[in-house]
């Protein structure tokens, strides 16, 4: 029929206009920012440093090792190396950074300081709301800025913190470990001395009775 | 009086009432101001609240929600854009003729508004009871012409004329069948007053009334007159003068801030003017649409008819897309006005055949013999394809 499918077309646009106010699949806009939707698990922004228990300088995972300042495509990343050490997760004395600065403004969230970093300090932070009126200054964040707590990484990224923390506390289990034989080592050997003096002393009353 | 009439009558008592304020020899003259106002406030009152419709229509054929920052669900839109245009700067070339292109939108409005003079949008409630007020309203139309080509010749600028020549050469093409269409509506009533049109399709046959597109020719004129009201208007399929992909925004290219908020105003009020002239001709202007429903006030039934036809207008623009020129021209002169000038041959012969089931069924038959036999004629000529194209060597 001539003009039939002007008269298709007609009912498809009336079946939308009509569909969009009681279907939910119609109308998918999230009005921003009323509502929002939960952000993806791998969503990647801008980096933060990882700190735990506490204490967020005390706590901090970095070493300063600059291994991220070195492979950083733009250069957003400044780290200077302390004098002294503190000890790190595992009870080690470690360097720490007395400065550690990204460049939010050059950064341009490739990951690559994540991917690089051996000692899992520093990870990618799904917070993208950080314009400001201080162009130069409010984008650049310091160490206080950067750090988040370990519980914080888990609630945005759970998947990968569980694995992450996993590894942590396998390394630390296994550094234990060695520390105990090591101290079981000391101990047998000081248990053995003083069988040896026990021994000698045994030996001291025969040679009395001898002369005797 | 009782309630209803008192309500439906209600602005023609205010009008008597404000003109008693004066003296006898003034009356004539402030009563008539007084319509004006009402025609000046009522109209772009429609024209404010269409551009929320139409967004927020066009954005829920589209599946997005429409405007809803400024003022509750996006009513004070309006609002925000006569500020946004108060506040833009005005910018004329150059080279431009500053005087005909300063006049051009004042023309256009002046002429858009002149057309609700005879428009009666209720009972009594006509500015100007013409003898020949179809024939006025057309003769203002034609003239919206006039102030189009003056915006496009003047703006010294190649888009905009090919913009203005575009909208003049579809508005002249479209008037024919326009007014043919309308012309059945003429030989039935026998008048050219709006007025006397309304009341001849005032009667009602049980519940349903004695509309004239309820008949076959008055719906085939009704169904002509609406297309080509779409292209007089510039509405979509028929906005090809305004083509932003080819002409910028056709022959306002060069326009800024107020004037081009006149332009657009003039656009949407020659919208709501031309339909609601088919209003008047077809679907009995102010008359309740059954005759339980007649307590209603008229004028609520001509705004209500309205605001449909207005909603139906956003539907288009939802649903078609743009025709290109030559389907645009060979579609007025080739398919229109030969089923409008049959439509008056029918609305002849249809006082001839007698009352009866027997001139419905000719009638009907005629026209849609018609309709399908050039339909399939035009269509056959249609050569579907790739097109080939004529390079200069």
């Amino acid at each position: 029929m001539l003009g039939e499918g002007m008269l298709k077309g007609l009912a498809e646009t009336a079946k939308n206009f009509a569909g969009s106010f009681v279907s939910k699949g119609r109308l998918t806009t999230v009005q921003y920012p009323e509502q929002r939707i939960a952000p993806i698990e791998n969503t990647r922004d801008f980096p933060f440093l990882i700190f735990d228990g506490d204490d967020a300088m005390a706590g901090l995972r970095c070493v300063a090792c600059q291994i991220c300042e070195k492979e950083c495509p733009p250069k957003c990343i400044y780290i200077t190396k302390s004098a002294d050490k503190k000890p790190d997760y595992v009870g080690k004395a470690q360097f720490y950074p007395t400065r550690f600065d990204i460049d939010i403004s050059v950064c341009m969230s490739c990951q690559i300081c994540v991917e690089v970093c051996p000692f899992e300090a520093i990870k990618m932070d799904t917070e993208f709301e950080l314009s400001t009126t201080d162009r130069f200054g409010g984008l650049l964040l310091d160490r206080e800025q950067l750090a988040k707590s370990n519980e914080y990484y888990n609630t945005i990224h759970p998947t990968e913190a569980a694995e992450v923390d996993a590894r942590l506390a396998e390394e630390k289990a296994k550094t234990e470990a060695k520390a105990k034989a090591a101290a079981e080592a000391a101990a047998a050997k000081a248990a053995s001395a003083a069988a040896a003096s026990t021994a000698a002393a045994i030996e001291a009353p025969k040679t009395k009775e001898l002369g005797v | 009086m009782s309630f209803f009439p008192f309500l439906d009558q209600i602005f023609v008592l205010l009008q008597h009432w404000i003109a008693g304020l004066f003296p006898v020899w003034l009356q004539p003259f402030v009563g008539t101001v007084v319509a004006v106002i009402g025609i000046v406030a009522a109209f772009p009152g429609i024209f404010a609240v269409t551009t929320v419709l139409e967004r927020k229509g066009l954005g829920r054929i589209q599946n997005r929600i429409g405007p809803n920052r400024v003022g509750p669900m996006g009513l004070l839109q309006p609002v925000a854009d006569g500020i946004k245009s108060l506040t833009k700067e005005d910018i004329v070339p150059l080279s431009a003729d500053a005087v005909v292109h300063f006049l051009a939108p004042v023309l256009l409005v002046v002429a858009v508004f002149l057309g609700f003079a005879v428009l009666p949008v209720g009972r009594n409630m006509v500015l100007a009871n013409f003898d020949a007020g179809l024939l006025f309203f057309f003769a203002i139309g034609a003239s919206t012409e006039l102030s189009i080509f003056m915006a496009g010749w003047s703006s010294r600028n190649k888009y905009s004329l090919l913009g203005a020549m575009r909208a003049v050469a579809q508005m002249i093409s479209y008037e024919v069948p326009l007014l043919l269409s309308s012309v059945v509506v003429v030989m039935i009533t026998g008048s050219l007053s709006t007025v006397k049109i309304v009341e001849a399709q005032g009667g009602f046959t049980g519940i349903f009334p004695h509309w004239y597109v309820f008949t076959p020719w008055g719906f085939a004129g009704f169904v002509l007159f609406v297309i080509a009201a779409l292209a007089e208007t510039n509405r979509s399929p028929f906005d090809l003068p305004e083509g932003e992909s080819e002409l910028v925004a056709g022959y306002f290219t060069e326009y800024s801030g107020f004037k081009f908020a006149l332009f657009f105003l003039g656009e949407y009020l020659g919208m709501f003017s031309i339909a609601g002239f088919a209003i008047t001709l077809f679907l009995g202007g102010w008359g309740a649409p059954f005759s339980f429903l007649t307590f209603v006030p008229s004028w609520a039934w001509f705004f209500l008819k309205l605001l449909g036809s207005i909603a139906f207008f956003i539907w288009l623009r939802g649903t078609m897309p743009r025709l290109r020129q030559d389907q645009l021209m060979n579609f007025a002169w080739k398919f229109m006005l030969p089923m409008t000038l049959l439509n008056l041959v029918v609305a002849g012969s249809w006082r001839f055949f007698g009352d009866g089931w027997l001139r419905w069924v000719i009638c009907s038959a005629v026209l849609l013999a018609a309709y399908v036999l050039l339909g399939r004629t035009l269509m056959r000529k249609q050569h579907l394809g790739p097109r080939s194209y004529r390079y200069a060597d």
